[in-house]
C-alpha cells in the first residue's frame, strides 16, 4: 500500500519535517506491535489522502532512529507536526485515539492534540 | 476467532467459560500460572455451597476439569495487551495472539500498589513484558522484579538475548530516573540499570485495556457485569469485593450471559 511508508534513517527527517506525520515504531518480535499493524494500515488509508504522512519504523533495522526519539517501549506511536513531536502513545491504543489526535491537529488545534499516553493505570 | 475470550482462570473465568460453552459459544480462557494465588494456596474454604472444607487447589482443579471437559480451550500465557478493534478484540499473550468477539476480564484482585517511580517511568524503562520490550535492552543491564511464578522464564529470556539481569524479589523497590530509568533501589541498595521489568502475576486491567473505566482498584461494572467498553465484561475479584468464590462464580455466569446477549445483538 503506497499510503503507508516504511521509514529509515535516510528519509525520516525529510518525510516528517513538513505537515502532519504519524509514525509507528515497531518490531517483528513484538506481538502487540503486530496487533496494532491493521490499525496503522487503516489510519494510512484514511489519513494519507488528507495529507498526513503515515509511516512505520522497524526498530530492529533502525535502532539509531529508536534511540534518537527515545523509544524505550514498543509499540510507540509519535505524531509530528512540521518535524516537532506533538503527542506520543506508548502501548497499543484503539484507532479512535490516534484518529482523534490527528483530527484535532488537522483542524488547527495542536494544543488539544498534545498528550503523552502511557499504558493507563488506576 | 473465538466468540468469547476470557482472561483469567479463577472461579469467575471458569464459570463464564462453562456457561458460555453451554450456550454453544466457542470460548478460550487465557491465564497465567495461578499456583501463587491466594485461592490456590488456601488450605480450606468453608463457605462454597456443597463443598465444605475444600482446599482452594481442589476447588480450582474441579472447576478447571469441568470447563475443559465441556470444551473450553484453556491456554496458559501472560496477557500483555488487549486491543478493541470494532467488532473484535485482539489479545496478545507471550509471543502469541488470539481474537474474540467479546471479552470477559476475570483477572483477580488488582496488585496492591505500584512502586515509587513505576507509573511515572512506565514506557520509559519500566516494562511489564520481557518478550515485548526485551530486545530494546539487548546488551544492557536490567532489573527483573520477580513477583510471579513465570518471572524466572522472563528473566532467562532476557539473559538469552544478552541482557545483564539482576533478579529482585524484595517488595521494597523504588525506581529512579528523570526522563528514563537510571537505577532501582532495592532494600536500600541502589542498582544502576537501564530498564526494569516488573513481573507480577497479572498486568492491571486498566493497563491492559486502553480506556477501561476503573475505580479504587476495581473495574467498574453494571449489574450485567458490563464495563464501559461495549463487548467487554468483568467478573470476580477484579470487579470488586467481597473476594469470595461463590460471588465470583455468580458474576462469571452473569457476565457470559450478557456477552451472549451482546453477540446476538451484533449479528
Amino acid at each position: 500500500m503506497e499510503e503507508l511508508l516504511h521509514l529509515t534513517k535516510d528519509d525520516f527527517a525529510e518525510k516528517t519535517s513538513a505537515g502532519v506525520a504519524l509514525v509507528d515504531f515497531w518490531a517483528g518480535w513484538c506481538m502487540p506491535c503486530k496487533m496494532l499493524a491493521p490499525v496503522i494500515d487503516e489510519l494510512a488509508k484514511e489519513y494519507a489522502p488528507r495529507g498526513v504522512t503515515v509511516g512505520k519504523v522497524d526498530i530492529d533495522a533502525e535502532m539509531e532512529l529508536a534511540n534518537a526519539y527515545a523509544v524505550m517501549s514498543i509499540p510507540t506511536v509519535i505524531i509530528f507536526k512540521d518535524g516537532e513531536e506533538i503527542s506520543r502513545y506508548v502501548g497499543v491504543q484503539p484507532r479512535e485515539v490516534y484518529a482523534a489526535a490527528l483530527d484535532k491537529i488537522l483542524a488547527g488545534d495542536v494544543d488539544a492534540a498534545a498528550e503523552t499516553v502511557s499504558p493507563v493505570k488506576d | 476467532m473465538y466468540d468469547i475470550v476470557v482472561i483469567g482462570s479463577g472461579p469467575a473465568g471458569l464459570s463464564a467459560a462453562i456457561t458460555g460453552r453451554m450456550r454453544g459459544k466457542n470460548v478460550a480462557v487465557v491465564s497465567n500460572d495461578r499456583t501463587a494465588t491466594g485461592l490456590y494456596k488456601a488450605a480450606k474454604i468453608d463457605n462454597y455451597p456443597g463443598m465444605p472444607a475444600v482446599s482452594g487447589a481442589e476447588l480450582l482443579g474441579k472447576m478447571t476439569m469441568h470447563a475443559a471437559g465441556i470444551g473450553a480451550e484453556l491456554i496458559r500465557g501472560r496477557v500483555t495487551a488487549v486491543l478493541p478493534m470494532g467488532q473484535e478484540f485482539s489479545v496478545s499473550y507471550g509471543s502469541e495472539m488470539l481474537s474474540g468477539r467479546a471479552l470477559i476480564l476475570a483477572t483477580g484482585v488488582a496488585p496492591a500498589s505500584t512502586f515509587p517511580g513505576e507509573e511515572r517511568l512506565l514506557g520509559s524503562g519500566v516494562s511489564y513484558c520481557a518478550t515485548c520490550d526485551g530486545m530494546l535492552y539487548r546488551g544492557k543491564k536490567v532489573c527483573v522484579v520477580c513477583h510471579s511464578p513465570d518471572a524466572e522464564e522472563e528473566a532467562a529470556f532476557l539473559e538469552s538475548i544478552g541482557c545483564e539481569v539482576v533478579r529482585l524479589t524484595t517488595r521494597k523497590i523504588v525506581i529512579n530516573g528523570d526522563m528514563r530509568v537510571t537505577s532501582v533501589t532495592a532494600d536500600g541498595e541502589e542498582i544502576p540499570c537501564e530498564g526494569v521489568f516488573i513481573l507480577r502475576p497479572s498486568i492491571a486491567p486498566s493497563t491492559l485495556v486502553p480506556g477501561l473505566e476503573v475505580s479504587r482498584g476495581h473495574i467498574v461494572v453494571d449489574r450485567k457485569m458490563r464495563t464501559n467498553i461495549p463487548g467487554v465484561f468483568a467478573a470476580g475479584d477484579c470487579a470488586g469485593a467481597p473476594y469470595q468464590v461463590a460471588k465470583a462464580v455468580g458474576e462469571g455466569q452473569v457476565a457470559v450471559l450478557a456477552a451472549v446477549e451482546y453477540l446476538a445483538g451484533n449479528q
